[in-house]
């Protein structure tokens, strides 16, 4: 029994009525317990229970310090593979633990810690069984105060993130990532996201030793551990397991990049590419800022979430691309909105195109009421899933926290959404998504898409 | 050690008159619910000549229904407040919306609009097509390691036309996809009698049963396809190819070994699951610490039991072993250091603690599985599905701690015991891109946009 395509559309009865909305229970947010210790370190804990798990992000401060003797006055070309080594040899040995039993004694409590570093911080983030607690803390309070990076480790560690970084830089999102932060901030040390080989083959022990006792400080540092654990309780553990981590120093903060600029798109030419990476970025707005919410709906009706302008013209309707994005990621100082899409060679000017004229028309077509409640809907009901779990609201908490916000503010920030008016979002469309507003690069094989793009004006590169 | 219990989860059954299957999990904490859909068709099913198909119409069902026109679901479900995406595995199709708890109904609605009456027309057939080759061409064409492995290790581990082809597809069939095909495959496999709904998070029981009846209790039953098997003898040998990559900088290998039916020996199957871990899991694993460390031979390496992840498909599944290495090392040097690693394995089996901090760490990621209502749930959906036991997701970690280094041991002698397939991927800087060539992607994560 076959049916043909349209008789599987149809039936009888016909078209059916989209049930309405029931109603969802309020789950409120814990409170926050904040207590900070001796040494400076920020604590935040918050008891989530529902499973018998505790999550830990601890975020320090972690940026290149330019006035350390022998650096030269505005630089420190050496400190991203210094602090990329820091990171990769961190769990391999202390004092009194090797590689092996760092990891045996958090594995025997279900426990995993991993470390990464960026322009801004160095975090480490893990989870373990709750009554697991005291063991993570004495694992992580051993490798902050008497890490070794042991010669033998970190050799080894070199030679594996010379490899690890080859490969990544052969990924078009690295390529494409790289060039749009040269593009936007220039030399500002923002951009060196990924030292190069040469520089992390020509890191030392000694250097990642003297980073780890000038950097990794609490002072400046949260941790924040959400799970199924006494706050007060787990302040008390903490005060008491890290008492031995101090230092005189206060983590450093990365300096505000410069303010981005307009221009051209940069066509940047990767040989063989058979798609091409579409990156353009304008300023936003911080959290803080009273227009953030405007600017966050006006934002998803752009390219936010599937059900936006953008990605319902360049996939559901061109078909040019698999994915779509846009959104606001923050800088020190500031935030910066990133268009993102991957499109295919032979339809790269004309996705260029219509990005270009959804730019325009989220401008000169302001965002309809319908369009602003979906959005204001997807943002507060998308905000409560992604709450509703100890991972997702350990990270929340801790990224709020080192921009100065607490769960009051998120708390809050349903009823801002709730209370931005069409006029709102029609001044921050006009704002933020003019398409003069923009820079960026365009990442592919120039050969193949170099004429037609460059048609379109606004390009320069090769 | 402590003892790690999952919390209790109530599993409620029913069967609708037209044979759809639903499955009820109320959790009474959290303010969110979820709904997924499970249809008993993944891309071993999908015929020949027409690769990647099974994956093309989970495209085409996010593309419009009777009731809604195309863009409705996506904007219904996001303007409801919620999450959705669908993804393609061996066995099995799943679509998913996660919401807050006032849209059950809603979501309920929008599944079963689809499942009674998608709207398949030859516009979203072109426009998917070029969306998916996009796809391909984002997680495949235009990146190092494309496909690896779960493209490319399949085809030399089986001889069979299900188990060994690229279930992304070729571009040539993708475009040869037509409406016909479209409808008898919905027409074959997407039999209410072929499905099941699972919804977890905030509900109430019996008032969900009622929706789930009132929604979709009129489509009409149709013939269930039978089931095929999917067997093919284990090879004796090993076999080989060499792969081309023209992104990648660096060579990389892949081993695929059969291992037991979870459906028929579920102990030997997670002894080899957590033979995997044990080999590769952590620091202190051995894999890592052999190759990655002492030896300096590779880049990194894992382990893992199931193609797609662990007990996320029926039998036949690959246990595979992948690494990366320098171009200095002969590939032949890893190959051999695993076999060595394996052969102390089979020869005296993991220490019981080794064996127990590999089970703790397991059981712990287990528990934040069950802490998001949309993981939880599709865990649940795909076990009850697959092996008609739900519950397997809940005494997993009953059972894990159950196995004997024993266990892992025979799973180590099996693994040298039997053939395998070696699939080599060298650099080749300038040459074409071979039909598939990176690690993490499939089409079973494909972020949230179906």
């Amino acid at each position: 029994m076959t049916r043909t395509a349209d008789e599987i559309g149809r039936t009888g009865a016909g078209p059916r009525e989209l049930p309405p909305l029931g109603s969802t229970r309020a789950v409120p947010l814990p409170d926050v317990e904040e207590h900070t210790l001796r040494s400076g370190l920020r604590v935040l804990v918050a008891r989530r229970p529902g499973v018998p798990m505790v999550e830990l992000r601890l975020r320090v401060p972690f940026a290149a310090d330019v006035h350390r003797a022998g650096s030269t006055s505005t630089d420190a070309p050496d400190h991203a593979a210094v602090a990329e080594l820091l990171s990769s040899t961190l769990l391999t040995g202390t004092a009194t633990r090797d590689r092996i039993g760092i990891d045996d004694e958090l594995a025997a409590v279900g426990a995993d810690l991993g470390v990464g570093v960026d322009p801004e911080r160095l975090t480490i983030g893990g989870s373990g069984l709750a009554d697991g607690l005291p063991d993570v803390l004495t694992v992580l309070a051993d490798v902050l105060t008497a890490a070794t990076h042991p010669d033998s480790e970190l050799v080894r560690e070199r030679e594996r993130l010379v490899e690890r970084i080859t490969v990544a830089r052969a990924q078009p999102r690295t390529i494409a990532r790289e060039a749009l932060q040269r593009k936007r901030f220039g030399n500002h040390p923002i951009t060196r996201e990924m030292p190069t080989e040469a520089e992390v083959a020509a890191a030392t022990g000694e250097q990642v030793r003297a980073l780890q006792a000038a950097s990794l400080v609490p002072r400046g540092s949260i941790l924040t551990l959400v799970g199924d654990i006494d706050p007060a309780a787990a302040i008390a553990l903490v005060e008491k397991q890290l008492d031995g981590w101090e230092s005189a120093g206060t983590a450093r903060e990365l300096s505000p990049p410069p303010p981005l600029t307009p221009g051209d798109l940069e066509l940047v030419h990767r040989p063989g590419s058979v798609q091409s990476q579409l990156r353009l970025s304008a300023a936003a707005l911080r959290r803080d800022d009273p227009g953030y919410a405007a600017l966050q709906l006006a934002n998803l009706v752009f390219g936010g979430y599937f059900s936006s302008r953008w990605m319902e013209n360049i996939r559901e309707d061109k078909g040019y691309t698999y994915g779509a994005h846009s959104g606001t990621e923050f800088v020190p100082g500031g935030a910066v909105l990133g268009v993102d899409t991957d499109v295919a060679s032979d339809v790269t000017a004309a996705a260029l195109l219509e990005t270009r004229y959804e730019l325009g028309r989220l401008t000169a077509v302001p965002p309809t009421a319908a369009e602003i409640d979906a959005a204001r809907a997807y943002s507060i009901g998308s905000l409560l899933i992604s709450l509703d779990n100890q991972g997702g609201l350990a990270s929340t908490l801790a990224v709020l926290a080192a921009d100065g916000l607490g769960v009051d503010w998120l708390r809050a920030h349903p009823a801002r959404l709730e209370a931005v008016t069409v006029e709102e979002v029609a001044a921050a469309a006009l704002r933020f998504f003019a398409p003069t507003a923009f820079t960026g690069v365009v990442v592919g094989d120039a050969d193949v898409i170099g004429p037609k793009v460059r048609a379109l004006g606004g390009i320069s590169g090769p | 050690m402590p003892a790690v219990k999952l919390p209790a989860v109530e599993l409620h059954r029913a069967t609708l008159s037209n044979g759809l299957r639903v499955l009820i999990v109320p959790d009474p904490v959290t303010p969110v619910v979820g709904v997924a859909l499970h249809v008993d068709v993944g891309f071993r099913s999908e015929p020949q000549g027409r690769t990647g198909f099974a994956h093309l119409f989970e495209h085409l069902m996010f593309q419009g229904s009777e009731s809604l026109e195309k863009l409705a679901h996506f904007r219904h479900v996001q303007g409801s407040g919620g999450i959705f995406n669908g993804s393609t595995h061996q066995d099995y199709t799943d679509y998913f919306q996660v919401l807050p708890a006032a849209a059950l109904e809603r979501a309920l609605f929008l599944e079963a609009d689809r499942l009674r009456a998608p709207t398949l027309s030859v516009e979203n057939l072109r426009n998917q097509v070029d969306v998916v080759k996009e796809e391909i061409r984002l997680n495949v064409l235009n990146r190092p390691y494309g496909g690896f492995p779960w493209i490319l290790l399949p085809p030399v581990l089986y001889d069979t036309f299900p188990n060994a082809h690229n279930g992304y597809g070729d571009f040539s069939e993708l475009e040869l996809a037509s409406l016909d095909d479209a409808a008898a495959f919905f027409d074959t496999y997407y039999a209410p009698g072929n499905a099941q709904i699972t919804v977890a998070g905030y509900l109430d029981v019996d008032e969900t049963l009622a929706l789930v009846e009132k929604h979709f209790g009129d489509i009409p039953a149709r013939p269930t396809p039978a089931r095929p098997s999917f067997a093919e003898p284990v090879p004796g040998a090993e076999r080989r190819q060499v792969v081309p990559d023209a992104h990648a900088p660096l060579p990389a290998l892949a081993l695929g070994y059969r291992m037991p039916d979870p459906a028929a020996d579920l102990d030997g199957y997670l002894g080899h699951a957590l033979l995997g871990s044990v080999l590769g899991d952590g620091e202190a694993a051995r894999l890592q610490r052999r190759l990655a460390h002492t030896d300096g031979l590779v880049t990194d390496i894992s382990a893992s039991a199931g193609l797609m992840g662990p007990l996320d498909a029926r039998d036949p599944d690959t246990f595979t072993i992948t690494a990366v290495h320098p171009a200095t090392v002969d590939p032949d040097r890893v190959l051999a250091a695993v076999d060595e690693e394996l052969d102390k394995l089979a020869a005296s089996g993991p220490s019981a603690d080794e064996l127990a901090r590999q089970v703790a760490r397991w059981s712990a990621s287990l528990h934040r599985e069950n802490d998001r209502v949309m993981y939880r749930m599709l865990g649940l959906g795909a076990r009850e599905l697959l092996y008609g036991r739900a519950e397997i997701t809940v005494e997993l970690p009953d059972r894990l701690a159950a196995v004997t280094p024993a266990q892992v041991q025979a799973a180590a002698a099996a693994l040298r015991s039997a053939g395998r397939g070696v699939l080599l991927v060298e650099p080749h800087p300038g040459g074409s891109q071979p039909n598939g060539s990176q690690p993490d992607e499939n089409v079973a994560a494909e972020g949230d946009q179906a």
